[in-house]
């Protein structure tokens, strides 16, 4: 066996596998024992129900176009926080990490208190005809908040380690802006956006406590598919719950594993353009 | 050598000492609203004990949503004592063969050592002029209840404009279904919990009345401070008797089940129903429900036994999955 820098590969490889089951799958497994109890039968029906379709669809939905909000503001912020200097830009740069220290709870009532009728942007808001919260647009919201750290934390060192020359180079050999956006930049930056947005997504469709509290809970209209799990547990009925959440976790995977497909192969398409 | 003794004596007094004072723990698990009156409650009951038999108990209590609170014990919260919103969900945790299932005739008054009723707050003035049930479901009026599928306190609420419906001149199932059904299309935002709903009502300002418990509606004017709310209390509602029980297994396993049986008695004792009072909870006690009388006004009741039956009947016909609240409920 060829000599390797760093030693004690079998025993590093058991301690990775070993934690990971403990952590990860054992629990998965867990959920999936439960729900296997209402049977395969079962899942068809719990899919056909109107109502667990419109949750299913808030959440993903939802989530998607959240991490698809997240990735385009937070490349913007990104760039100002990466390329200029200007006063306050650590204060800024700390704020960033703020939606992952909060507990979730916190940030549903801090959302809630602004976006309610009543609230600080709410009260203006409303008489326009725009209802944030207590409707599906302050489902976005929550998710939007607590997914945005992720796209910015994933890309900043990426953009950090981008040599500004490209673009000089670009520019010198007479390509416009957009040109060297699209064609020089971008391409290096998509696959990392790609992990943000997944990232982002992945936290979106799991949110439960900010959530709650500004969505209105209203069925087929601004529930959510983790509330449909809750109102089962609240029901003793554990089996549905955990079949939800299996169904949930399989959307999940191959959503993430569509992504991931899709990372591998603009890293490839962007290698060879490069 | 000469250590010998000492350390024998030493060890006689550690083994005699719990002989003479013990140190009992209780873990009561109990539902949100109930933090303040337990409190109370605890420090009384330990004094009470202490006293008789120079014992020091010491009571923990875990708060939470009262069908969050039941599945942790069936999962194995080691409590030695639960007091919930709904004696539904102490009957899910003896399905589970931890308490017997009869738990509710072991103690007077359905195990509820204090009651509430199911009332309205309101915006100072009544600006909407809501008196009764019937005055819920106007044109314009919005209503906020919590989620029955998520709330204890929700399901009271639920159960209590049913039983309004039905007991009108001419009442009967359909007509209550209809009512309720209209009751929730006046519904705006469904909270997963009663607190939640309080303060969507009170901070938020959203809805024109709050459906809740005597208790909690009492709580929040209070809070408010000044006189942001009025209370309506309707012409005829449920009684809403939270329960109380020990779970067996538990107290078996732990030895405690002397200290709490005498825990929850004491919860019937003049003393106690005085503090309950004082935290808004109707006491059982006439005595001290006269000595409180004008804090609860009197209030025409019916209880879930004379219209519903038990908990089991009213989930599974209202509450359990594809049931009727599914089938009225909102957006639906």
């Amino acid at each position: 066996m060829r000599r390797r820098v760093l030693p004690g590969f079998g025993l590093s490889l058991g301690f990775t596998v070993t934690y990971l089951g403990l952590i990860v799958l054992l629990p998965l497994s867990a959920l999936a024992w439960k729900a296997s109890e209402i049977g395969l039968a079962g899942i068809p029906r719990l899919l056909s129900s109107p109502r667990t379709l419109a949750a299913f669809k808030l959440s993903f939905g939802g989530a998607l176009v959240a991490a698809s909000i997240n990735v385009v503001v937070g490349l913007m912020v990104t760039w100002a926080l990466v390329r200029y200097r200007f006063p306050g830009r650590r204060i800024l740069d700390a704020l960033i990490d703020l939606p992952f220290a909060l507990p979730t709870a916190v940030a549903g009532i801090a959302l809630t208190a602004v976006y309610a009728p009543n609230g600080w942007l709410g009260r203006w808001l409303v008489p326009l005809g725009i209802q944030v919260a207590y409707a599906p647009l302050g489902v976005l919201v929550a998710m939007v908040f607590v997914g945005f750290p992720f796209v910015v934390r994933t890309l900043q060192p990426v953009l950090q380690s981008l040599e500004r020359d490209v673009e000089d180079a670009a520019e010198s050999l007479g390509a416009s802006r957009l040109q060297t956006f699209v064609k020089v930049v971008l391409p290096t930056l998509l696959p990392t956006l790609l992990t943000g947005f997944a990232l982002a997504l992945a936290r979106a469709v799991g949110e439960y406590g900010s959530v709650i509290f500004i969505a209105g809970n209203i069925p087929l209209r601004s529930e959510i598919a983790p509330l449909l799990i809750v109102q089962r547990l609240e029901e003793f009925d554990y089996a549905t719950a955990a079949a939800l959440g299996v169904v949930m976790l399989a959307f999940s995977l191959v959503l993430l594993i569509l992504i991931s497909m899709l990372q591998r192969w603009t890293r490839r398409w962007a290698e060879q353009h490069a | 050598m000469k250590l010998r003794p000492t350390l024998l004596a030493l060890a006689a007094t550690v083994m005699v000492l719990p002989a003479m004072a013990k140190d009992v723990t209780l873990l009561n698990v109990s539902y949100d609203p109930t933090r303040e009156l337990y409190k109370a409650l605890n420090t009384a009951f330990a004094a009470d004990w202490k006293a008789k038999h120079g014992d020091t108990v010491t009571i923990q209590m875990s708060h939470g949503g009262s069908g969050k609170q039941a599945r942790s014990v069936v999962d194995g919260l080691p409590a030695d004592v639960v007091t919930l919103a709904l004696a539904y969900d102490i009957d899910a945790i003896a399905d589970r063969g931890l308490l017997a299932k009869d738990w509710q005739t072991r103690l007077p008054d359905n195990a509820s050592p204090y009651t509430s009723a199911i009332v309205f707050l309101v915006r100072k003035g009544n600006p909407k002029a809501i008196r009764d049930w019937g005055d819920l479901v106007k044109t314009g009026v919005q209503v906020i209840t919590p989620n029955p599928k998520t709330s204890g306190g929700a399901r009271w609420n639920f159960l209590a404009a049913w039983g309004y419906a039905l007991k009108l001149p001419g009442g009967n199932d359909d007509k209550a279904k209809a009512f309720v059904k209209t009751l929730y299309e006046h519904v705006p935002v469904l909270d997963t919990g009663a607190r939640g709903a309080t303060t969507t009502f009170t901070q938020r300002g959203i809805g024109d009345v709050l459906i809740a418990w005597e208790n909690e509606a009492l709580l929040a004017k209070q809070e408010a401070g000044g006189d942001q709310f009025d209370i309506v209390t309707p012409s005829i509602t449920i009684l809403a008797e939270p329960p109380v029980a020990v779970v067996d297994k538990n107290a078996a396993a732990h030895g405690t089940r002397e200290v709490a049986d005498a825990y929850l008695t004491f919860l019937y004792s003049p003393q106690a129903q005085d503090i309950e009072a004082r935290n808004f909870y109707r006491p059982r006690s006439p005595e001290v429900a006269a000595k409180y009388a004008a804090q609860f006004p009197k209030v025409k009741t019916f209880t879930l036994a004379e219209v519903f039956g038990d908990w089991r009947k009213a989930q599974s016909r209202f509450f359990a999955d594809g049931a009727l609240f599914d089938q009225i409920g909102p957006g639906n």
